[in-house]
């Protein structure tokens, strides 16, 4: 269905798809007939596990749940429904994860979706390339590239901008407007709803604009909520909560673009910096505001994020509890003791192969050395965090540094039974393989659709 | 008028932390109207120096640090101690990194 000439209207039922939204007020969104339902579902901030492991944000139980909601509202209305970041990484494990959900409840139901699947994984080989090319920089405080992190990363995704689902929506199965369901890889959060506003032919910066609050569902509203509409016009857009309960405000409008963000006014994404120090933010109705101003700076080369992630090696920790104040007032000299023993134990091993990280709840658990009161409280839980390069050592070293710490000697002990209090079984838990980012680059691009290919697909 | 040091807490509508991707943690104050905001920013208790202390990152490396008028709000973006998620990891979304500023005590009037 096109836009008309004067508005489009983009319905988001929530900030991440998989993690369920209220349909009462995603049917209100549906009835003010919206021309594309836009939802992401990716995510840095939980973990370098997923790109790192392959692993997904969430369950696929959830994501068959929320995408069934989807589909059927995207057959009854007849409009595209866009999906961003699959499975939380974006990458094309997780693109085609999500192409066999939706293949899997069109079976079920007798649906049929003609998709377009865009892929956002980057060849290694590529990206070593651009890298002696000097085309590859650090994005903020990052160590610059080195060869070996490419090698090292399981997958480096990029973040694709707005032109490889306009791309998709132009060629479509059947030509022009002939795609039901995009799914894509790894995208820049506000690209789905901006791509739809910019095909038709509204300002880009208020595409980008209103794609960057709805891409958080409606946390731009108070209380926060999931389901939000937005209105894009010639000259400003609005936006409003589906729940009637939740409201709109100028300032929670424009606070919310620091939400998560370096900066409050420049957010640099593919292609360009959208640029709001000059935006207005006008109450409409006590639930609405709209908002003008945005501008986009397209900038002289156009850049994407890549990311990626290695494993690390495999952890184990366990978990114990200290009351005894005698202990506790000597907590770090005993610890220390504990993990030079430990590593004197495993002098075979060499020293820079695992490492042994302490966590101390009740004194500075949450905030390391930041934390400002020094004085730990009536009881302690220690973690001991053991990382090692395979699971069966973390496992041996985690075991060894808690025996020692069960029954290590102290000045003034008295409780000469037992050092540590501990809840759990097994004593040693192993959490298997840890990852961590070591990718997170901007890389300079001639084409901005060139390394993200479309596939057109008829599910039936 | 008579002014007692008070905690942000006390005065801020929102006071937080989280990831601004891998490598940084962003820090907002929101306050609840410009008078509050006018009134902090106008005491000059919060100040890169101050962040620095209390986050132990030195001034130069602070990324991004300003009282923004248009959202009545401080915000400060810092590296990361570490990388968010790797080993040795606290706090995987730096939402509990928040409570030296809210600690932060300005002169205020006495209600």
């Amino acid at each position: 269905m096109a836009s008309s000439n004067d508005e489009i209207r983009i319905l988001t039922p929530s900030g991440m798809l998989g993690y369920g939204f209220p349909l009462d007020h995603f049917r209100l969104g549906l009835a003010q007939k919206p021309h594309a339902i836009t939802i992401d579902s990716g995510s840095t901030d939980s973990g370098p596990q997923k790109l790192g492991l392959g692993e997904m944000t969430c369950a696929r139980d959830a994501y068959m749940k929320d995408l069934e909601v989807l589909l059927e509202a995207q057959r009854e209305a007849r409009i595209p429904l866009l999906i961003s970041s699959a499975g939380g990484d974006g990458s094309n494990l997780h693109v085609d994860a999500f192409r066999n959900m939706i293949a899997e409840i069109s079976r079920k139901k007798g649906w049929r979706f003609r998709l377009a699947k865009i892929y956002a994984d980057i060849d290694k080989g590529l990206i070593a390339r651009e890298l002696k090319a000097g085309r590859v920089e650090p994005l903020g405080p990052v160590p610059p590239l080195a060869p070996g992190d490419i090698e090292a990363a399981t997958v480096i995704v990029a973040q694709m901008g707005a032109e490889p689902f306009l791309k998709a929506l132009d060629e479509g199965a059947d030509g022009p407007g002939g795609v039901d369901v995009i799914v894509a890889g790894r995208a820049y959060d506000p690209a789905p709803t901006s791509a739809m506003a910019i095909r038709a032919g509204f300002d880009p910066a208020l595409a980008w604009h209103m794609g960057k609050i709805m891409e958080c569902g409606a946390l731009c509203a108070e209380p926060v909520g999931r389901n939000i509409m937005g209105y894009l016009r010639r000259d400003h857009f609005e936006v409003e909560p589906l729940n009637p309960a939740e409201r709109c405000t100028t300032m929670s409008v424009a606070a919310h673009t620091l939400y998560e963000k370096t900066h409050p006014f420049l957010l640099a994404g593919p292609g360009g910096t959208l640029d709001l120090s000059n935006c207005k933010y006008e109450q409409v109705t006590d639930r609405r505001v709209r908002v003008s101003g945005s501008r986009f700076d397209p900038g002289k080369r156009y850049t994407i994020k890549l990311e990626g992630a290695r494993v690390a090696g495999w952890r184990s920790i366990f978990i114990a509890g200290a009351r005894d104040p005698i202990f506790i007032g000597q907590v770090d000299a005993i610890l220390d003791r504990v993990i030079a023993g430990t590593r004197a134990y495993f002098s075979e091993l060499p020293e820079e192969s695992y490492r042994i990280i302490p966590h101390i709840y009740g004194k500075n658990g949450v905030m390391g050395d930041l934390e400002p009161v020094k004085v730990p409280a009536h009881e302690l839980c220690i973690i001991l965090e053991v990382e090692a390069p395979t699971q069966a050592l973390a496992t041996a070293i985690c075991g060894k540094a808690r025996t020692s710490l069960l029954h290590a000697p102290y000045p003034g002990r008295i409780a000469t039974a037992g050092n540590i209090a501990s809840p759990f079984t097994p004593l040693e838990v192993p959490l298997g393989q840890a990852c961590e980012f070591n990718v997170y680059h901007l890389m300079t691009v001639d084409s901005p659709t060139a390394l993200f290919p479309v596939r057109y697909e008829e599910i039936s | 008028m008579k002014t007692v040091p008070t905690p942000l807490r006390d005065i801020a509508k929102v006071v937080r932390s989280k990831n601004a991707g891998p490598f940084e943690i962003t820090l907002d104050i929101i306050f609840k109207s410009k008078e509050d905001f006018e009134a902090v920013k106008q005491s000059g208790v919060i100040t890169k120096e101050l962040i620095s202390e209390l986050y132990n990152v030195p001034t130069q490396a602070i990324i991004t640090f300003g009282f923004f008028d248009l959202v009545n709000a401080v915000k400060i973006t810092l590296p990361r101690a570490r990388v968010q998620g790797g080993v040795g990891e606290t706090d995987m979304h730096a939402a509990q990194q928040h409570v030296p500023l809210q600690e932060i005590r300005v002169p205020w009037p006495v209600a």
